[in-house]
């Protein structure tokens, strides 16, 4: 049996995510057998599927370019999946907002229990996957024939970009008569996506204002880096909800994290502590945030940050 | 209409987990458990959806041991109608919890029912979604906006990057997002006239539905601990140990 990756894509461009989902199925692949298609769902998705064929690893490129699946609908995608699943053993996706939003739905029209985030690929059907916040890790196996399973893209390292899949079109289209796209506000930022970036510099409750998050701008725009934040400081209503980093925001595992005026509440560290380097700059020399650190500077932010960023 | 919510008894989001010697799973003997801090987003979003006049009653359901009248309780203390409770000992996977949930909304009828995006102790994100597809109906997930208007409401989502608005044919399915509200604290006379409201008990074997585990947790583990690194004095000492010794910035 094959196994399909649902790509995840936005804006004309193929999510960086894919290719980490990829991974993921080439290992439940290396140890059950298996092609790899991939889907590629949306309205006007050539250029997608085009991206999307030179992951290494996929056998095909399946593209079903329609309408109604414009914006990634979770009703008329649960749909196509299910009409296309009984070809498969294992469909994965990222667990970004879309994959979360499609797969479960996918997989009570399949009456089967889906897995999600998973961390590891241990066999075909049995995976790791974080509870409690990523405070516990649990191994799970599957009696399902059909295996639904939402991904965490940072636990796999991305498959490279030399392939050239085969490009096939899926003509099934399916009706919606249940939601539509009303509209979207997308954060408009030059810096790279949270999730996916290689550095990410987040500021916590110590910044004191939003205004003072501007200290930031400069040290990410040198490392290229994405800003995220504490939920402390968006309760305090420093800077927007997308903007969280911790159990209830976005998981981050960058190169590089680094956290600034954070105290480390178990809820942040959730977020970040799988980060490769961490660097924390706090004027509390016992913030918990230090216990997870590799390098703490203990001192005040704002005078470290625009040192920071001419040094840099 | 009537709005329909499912909340969830958890362990307190404060209490710093511990995993079982034997590693079967985390332990929860005499730990604090509350309502999950997402479905108390959905109470309180129906309550909102009541005091504005949308809607003309809230019934509040869950899963789970006798214990888990207590939510039901702090749910009808924080303005809820009525209870019910789908008493089950065994652990529920999220697919059956969602057909007893279907059960109940084929039963109740609700015009809208609520859900949390996610359970913090299973962290799933699944029911919602798929209470949606058993019941052919319509999915706003991850709200930060619910706007009834006639025959339709619009949910704004938050996903990746931004916000997403849709359009979903009543009854419809949400489930909550942080954003939506801020719950509200029960007052003490609330709570007492909670105890009065009228709370029905089912099992899932009355609701035709039988309790499948296709799921097996072979094991939990407690995370590696990442280790505490250095203190470092300067700026530069800083730019010098990530440039030389981790080697994350050039």
């Amino acid at each position: 049996m094959s196994i399909l990756v649902l790509a995840d894509h936005h804006d004309g461009q193929l999510a960086g995510a894919t290719a980490h989902v990829v991974a993921a199925a080439q290992q439940i692949a290396d140890a059950d057998g298996g092609d790899i298609d991939l889907l590629v769902a949306g309205e006007n998705v050539g250029a997608i599927a085009e991206q999307a064929a030179k992951l290494d690893g996929v056998s095909r490129v399946r593209v079903a370019d329609n309408g109604v699946y414009a914006h990634q609908l979770a009703e008329p995608l649960a749909d196509l999946l299910a009409a296309l699943a009984d070809d498969y053993s294992h469909i994965l996706a990222s667990a970004s907002t879309t994959g979360k939003n499609v797969l479960p739905r996918l997989a009570a029209l399949k009456d089967v229990s889906p897995l999600s985030d998973i961390l590891s690929v241990e066999s075909a059907d049995t995976f790791k996957r974080p509870i409690y916040a990523g405070n516990a890790i649990a191994t799970v196996q599957s009696a399902e024939t059909l295996k639904v399973l939402s991904v965490r893209a940072t636990a796999f390292d991305a498959v490279g970009e030399s392939n050239s899949a085969p490009i096939d079109t899926v003509d099934t289209v399916v009706d919606n008569r249940l939601s539509s796209f009303v509209g979207e506000e997308l954060a408009q930022s030059e810096r790279p996506e949270l999730g996916g970036a290689r550095v990410v510099i987040s500021g916590g409750r110590g910044m004191g204002s939003g205004d003072n998050f501007k200290l930031l701008d400069g040290i990410a725009d040198k490392l290229g880096a994405a800003i995220g934040a504490s939920r402390a400081a968006v309760d305090a209503g420093f800077v927007p909800n997308d903007m969280q980093v911790g159990q209830t925001g976005k998981i981050v595992a960058p190169e590089l994290y680094i956290a600034v005026g954070i105290s480390g509440a178990i809820q942040h560290l959730a977020g970040m502590k799988d980060s490769k380097v961490i660097v924390a700059i706090n004027k509390d020399e016992e913030a918990p945030i230090f216990q997870v650190a590799d390098y703490g500077l203990v001192g005040d932010l704002f005078q470290i940050l625009p040192e920071l960023e001419q040094k840099l | 209409m009537k709005v329909l919510v499912a909340v969830k008894r958890v362990i307190d989001y404060n209490v710093k987990i511990r995993v079982k010697a034997d590693n079967s799973d985390v332990d929860l003997t005499n730990v604090k458990m509350a309502m999950n801090p997402f479905c108390e987003i959905a109470v309180e979003e129906a309550v909102r959806l009541k005091e504005k006049g949308v809607a003309s009653e809230v019934v509040v359901v869950t899963i789970g041991p006798k214990a888990a009248q207590e939510q039901l309780r702090t749910a009808l203390a924080l303005g809820a109608d009525r209870a019910l409770h789908i008493e089950t000992d065994e652990r529920v996977e999220a697919l059956t919890v969602a057909k007893l949930l279907k059960r109940v909304v084929d039963d109740e009828q609700p015009g809208l029912t609520i859900l949390g995006k996610q359970a913090i102790d299973s962290d799933n994100n699944q029911t919602g979604q798929m209470l949606a597809a058993l019941t052919g109906l319509a999915q706003g997930t991850f709200a930060s906006k619910v706007d009834v208007k006639d025959g339709t409401v619009d949910v704004t989502r938050e996903i990746d990057g931004g916000l997403q608005t849709v359009s979903l044919k009543l009854p419809a399915i949400v489930t909550t997002d942080l954003r939506l509200n801020e719950p509200r604290y029960a007052k003490l006379p609330d709570i007492m006239k909670a105890k009065k409201k009228p709370l029905d008990v089912k099992t899932p074997a009355e609701l035709g539905v039988e309790l499948v585990a296709k799921l097996t947790q072979l094991k939990v583990e407690t995370p590696a601990e990442r280790q505490g690194g250095i203190k470092v004095a300067s700026v530069d000492e800083l730019i010098d140990k990530l440039k030389n010794d981790a080697k994350v910035i050039s």
